[in-house]
């Protein structure tokens, strides 16, 4: 059956599945709120320039997961980590967080732009990470925003504020502010659960395109964005990570009982 | 029948709410119409440019008070503006713990004291050490009343600023102090100044604390170290004096305090509104 990477997985988490070069492994994550165990045991690896979704229904973990990445979760009071994440091989608990999250960049789930300009926005990133000089900062600027294909609608307005903007260019400046400071890891949590279809296809395209140039992870509660967006999608159910596999084998042939049942709409 | 009940309670209640809407709006309304006959149509240039004359001299103005207010609201200013902003920074950023708790509470009851007794506070450490009243206890006394408003307002403010601002910040690299200094306050602004406005405007009409502070004087303070005259103790003095043109002086002063604490009141809100519409 179409399991044979899973057990591969489970097997050897070590070893890069079908060549890929690993960007971030996880081995043993446990994450705790107070009392409450919201990760158990979660060991997989995110493969460098590849798009890794992870799906499963409210409350399951998956944004917890992607927030222990870039140690976001480590704000919230009473909570406890343990187990192993490596970025290239280098344990993120021993980095300066600062930096880790220079690294690894992250969307949320609704628009946050500051309340500043949209040029504002985008140099924020590099700014308080070391002074630039102005024209590089223009660069730098433009370079974000024509990543985030933005640039066309935005160019002739770049000191207006932020908050002008329509919902789904708001993500796409929050993605290309994530952008300036340029992360080899790029973390989208439910990017586009605020968003209308039409917004939503065009963060779609940008993740398409994004991909060349960064690893990137997406939290989504939408099946057909992860079918459409991800090379490897990992399920999750209670805190456990079910089944982690290339997308089409994850859609099409589910090894595990409970993804069938999530996918085809039995649960969940 | 039911209905006929239901429709006479609606309106019962209806006009009880209206008339006790009219009654608040109509208190200040009817407060400041009465000032503007009494004190607004005798209001001369003499008032904010004279020294007060003797009694039975005509002319004259509160020239002094008006300088004297504004230097005891500047020295509160320094006290009770850095105390209480930065009580609120910590508040909101870093509080949460039992220390907060009681800090929150301690502030609340300070905000419960008598400002008279604020008064004698700032009479025990500064006026009966120094042996003579001063405008620094005067500005001591409004300061250590500015401070409660101050940091439950700052903090206020800036718990009001979204978490998801703060999270976008540190994901990007930005340290918790960075966060705050570069987003946190900034996005407050507005609302921070908002709060320092209306908290000048309420110890501005404070008599009390000044009444053995700054307790009064018929002439120009040179420094900070001499007694000083202030509007609100200027209005008290006049008012309960037996002489007509005093009296008619009293109700010019009143009228002049009461139109700059709304003018500050009214700027205040105006700013507000206007962050809060451009930031939605």
């Amino acid at each position: 059956m179409g399991g044979h990477l899973f057990h591969m997985e489970m097997a050897d988490l070590k070893t890069p599945a079908l060549g890929e070069a690993s960007k971030l492994s996880t081995t043993n994550l446990v994450f705790h709120y107070g009392s409450f165990k919201a990760l158990h045991g979660i060991s997989l690896q995110v493969f460098d320039k590849r798009v890794t979704a992870f799906i499963g229904p409210s409350g399951c973990g998956k944004s917890t997961f992607l927030r222990t990445l870039n140690r976001m979760n480590e704000t919230i009071r009473s909570s406890r980590v343990e187990g192993e994440i490596l970025l290239d091989g280098e344990d993120i608990f021993k980095l300066e967080v600062s930096a880790l999250r220079r690294r690894v960049g992250m969307v949320f789930q609704r628009p946050n732009p500051f309340p500043k300009s949209i040029f504002d926005n985008i140099a924020y990133g590099p700014r308080i990470n070391g002074s630039v000089s102005r024209s590089a900062m223009k660069d730098n600027v433009e370079q974000s925003l024509r990543r985030a294909a933005l640039w066309d609608e935005v160019k002739d307005k770049l000191h207006d504020s932020a908050y002008g903007l329509s919902g789904g260019q708001q993500q796409r400046l929050c993605i290309a502010r994530a952008l300036a400071v340029n992360p080899e890891v790029l973390l989208l949590d439910e990017p586009c659960s605020a968003l209308d279809p039409i917004a939503t296809a065009k963060i779609e395209d940008l993740i398409f395109q994004l991909k060349d140039s960064c690893t990137i992870v997406i939290v989504t509660h939408n099946m057909q964005q992860a079918a459409r967006v991800a090379d490897y999608t990992g399920f999750f159910l209670m805190g456990k990570l079910i089944e982690f596999d290339n997308t089409t084998v994850i859609f099409k042939n589910p090894a595990r009982k409970e993804t069938e049942d999530y996918i085809t709409g039995r649960f969940g | 029948m039911l209905s006929f009940r239901r429709k006479a309670v609606n309106a019962i209640m209806l006009s009880l709410t209206g008339v006790c809407t009219i009654l608040a709006v109509g208190t200040l309304l009817f407060i400041l119409g009465y000032l503007f006959f009494h004190g607004g149509t005798s209001l001369t240039i003499n008032f904010f440019t004279k020294l007060p004359t003797p009694v039975g001299e005509a002319g004259g103005g509160m020239a002094n008070a008006l300088l004297g207010s504004a230097k005891l609201l500047l020295l509160a200013s320094c006290i009770g503006i850095p105390i209480g902003f930065l009580g609120g920074v910590y508040l909101a950023e870093f509080g949460g713990s039992s220390f907060s708790f009681v800090v929150r509470y301690t502030t609340d009851l300070l905000n419960g004291v008598p400002s008279i007794v604020i008064g004698i506070f700032a009479y025990t450490l500064i006026v009966l050490p120094q042996g003579h009243f001063s405008t620094l206890s005067g500005g001591l006394a409004l300061g250590v009343m500015m401070i409660p408003i101050a940091i439950r307002s700052s903090e206020d403010f800036l718990r009001a600023v979204p978490v998801s601002l703060r999270e976008g910040a540190m994901a990007l690299g930005a340290s918790k102090a960075k966060t705050i200094l570069t987003v946190v306050i900034p996005a407050a602004k507005a609302g921070l100044l908002t709060g320092i406005m209306l908290n000048l405007a309420r110890v501005a009409g404070e008599t009390a604390p000044l009444i053995f502070t700054a307790f009064g004087n018929r002439y120009w303070s040179p420094g900070w170290e001499q007694p000083t005259a202030a509007l609100p103790v200027m209005i008290y003095t006049y008012a309960i004096s037996p002489y007509p043109d005093w009296k008619q002086q009293a109700w010019s002063a009143g009228f002049v305090l009461l139109m700059l604490v709304l003018t500050v009141n009214i700027f205040a809100r105006m700013i507000l509104t206007k962050r809060g519409n451009a930031a939605r």
